[in-house]
């Protein structure tokens, strides 16, 4: 006999028996059950019915899955487990170093038809040569510089004499007119080739000649 | 219990070692792996799925997708959890989430509105007993009628008592996975268990074990 143990009637019994079952009595009530069962049939059934239902269903038999689905889990894991598997380690870098990549290809890209196509640059041609200490005519009005007296002397009302040093310096590209013999080589004769006509209609050469150049 | 009874019901238990390591290596990127570490689980993910969905198809949707968020989860894992219940409590959550954005799962029943659980349940037959051999579990016959007596419980008894008698989490991790209280889970767990045993020992009356061993006269309950 347990210290403080008492009699238990059947319901007691009933709302404590799930928790016998589990061992989730303290001592005292498991001696009061334990001499319930030892005297009282009806509860003693419910006490082996109930354990039964417990052991029956908690076996793994009771957990049965429909036909195929062991091969549908595997192929979906290593549909998408297994390919998305690259997202949780390297990928997870190589995203971004693709998308700097990306972004290079784009800049360079753009570089080549922006930059370097001959006919598309050929005014922003940086000139080779030009003596650092020619005087040359600037305005805000374009980033080129001129020889004095230059017509294609864009907002002439703030042209301004400085060094063609300090013109480059300032980011100014020498006029494609009037600096046309500081131009590169080739690039003058493709585009003289190619504009020539143009050329004639719109860039009188006198007006080049008589500016000295 | 057996030793081999022990490691049918708890696959992790008897290889811990071995899902230990299987479960470092798909932490450190062995990711073909992974089905090899669950595929000791997948009946007991499916049924924790269906337990709650009632839909074979939504359950083993569920029960997938739950595997994947398992994978993508991985490196969160910690050992001192068990690998078993933390998927089953990923596989819970999955389906509780199915449930209520779908709506899908049929309404509470009439019994879910009318028993509070501050009412008690009283077992109603009271015949001699006789255990059943788990070898019944052999026929699919007998499987099937578990599953069918089951069935007809309400699903907040159902839902308990399956994970706890069937998935075996603890009264804790139960309460835990389905958000009540432990007190709320036992309660729930003494009625779902009493409420088979009547529904089981009524199935005797119908002849539903009537091919079974037992001596003339003496109810499986």
């Amino acid at each position: 006999m347990v210290a403080n143990q008492r009699m238990l009637n059947c319901e007691e019994v009933w709302c404590e028996i799930s928790n016998y079952i589990d061992g989730d009595v303290d001592a005292t009530l498991q001696a009061s059950m334990d001499e319930h069962f030892g005297k009282c049939k009806r509860c003693a059934s419910v006490l082996a019915g109930t354990r039964n239902v417990v052991q029956l269903y908690g076996d793994e038999r009771m957990l049965e899955v429909p036909a195929g689905f062991s091969r549908r889990l595997e192929k979906r894991l290593a549909k998408n487990a297994v390919k998305g598997s690259g997202w949780s380690s390297w990928s997870a870098w190589l995203v971004p170093v693709a998308a700097v990549a990306l972004f290079t290809g784009a800049l360079a890209l753009m570089d080549q038809f922006t930059f370097k196509n001959p006919a598309k640059s050929i005014l922003a041609e940086p000139g080779h040569d030009i003596p650092p200490d020619m005087l040359v005519v600037v305005s805000d009005g374009s980033k080129v510089f001129h020889v004095a007296g230059c017509p294609f002397i864009h907002d002439k009302a703030t042209e301004r004499t400085i060094t063609a040093k300090q013109a480059m310096q300032d980011g100014y590209v020498p006029c494609s007119r009037c600096l046309r013999q500081y131009l590169k080589t080739g690039l003058i004769r493709q585009y003289d080739d190619d504009d020539a006509s143009a050329e004639a209609d719109d860039e009188p050469e006198e007006v080049l000649s008589t500016a000295g150049h | 219990m057996s030793e081999a009874k022990m490691s049918l019901n708890n696959p992790g238990q008897a290889g811990g070692t071995r899902e230990q390591d299987l479960i470092l290596s798909v932490q450190r990127g062995q990711h073909e792996l992974f089905y090899e570490l669950v595929r000791p689980y997948e009946r007991r993910v499916y049924a924790a799925a269906l337990a709650i969905l009632r839909n074979e198809h939504d359950a083993e949707d569920a029960a997938q997708e739950a595997m994947l968020k398992a994978f993508a989860n991985i490196r969160q894992f910690r050992a001192e959890a068990r690998f078993s219940t933390w998927l089953i409590q990923i596989t819970v959550n999955e389906a509780l989430m199915r449930r209520r954005r779908e709506r899908t799962v049929p309404m509470e029943g009439i019994d879910d509105r009318r028993d509070t659980e501050e009412n008690d349940y009283s077992p109603r037959d009271f015949a001699d007993w006789r255990e059943i051999p788990s070898e019944a579990l052999e026929r699919k016959e007998v499987r099937q009628r578990l599953a069918e007596a089951l069935a007809t419980l309400d699903r907040k008894y159902r839902e308990v008592f399956m994970l706890r008698d069937m998935e075996h989490l603890n009264i804790q991790e139960t309460a835990e996975a389905l958000g009540i209280t432990v007190a709320s889970v036992k309660t729930r767990l003494l009625r779902a268990r009493l409420m088979l045993r009547d529904l089981l020992a009524a199935g005797w009356e119908q002849g539903w074990f009537s091919r079974l061993p037992f001596e003339k006269g003496t109810k499986p309950w």
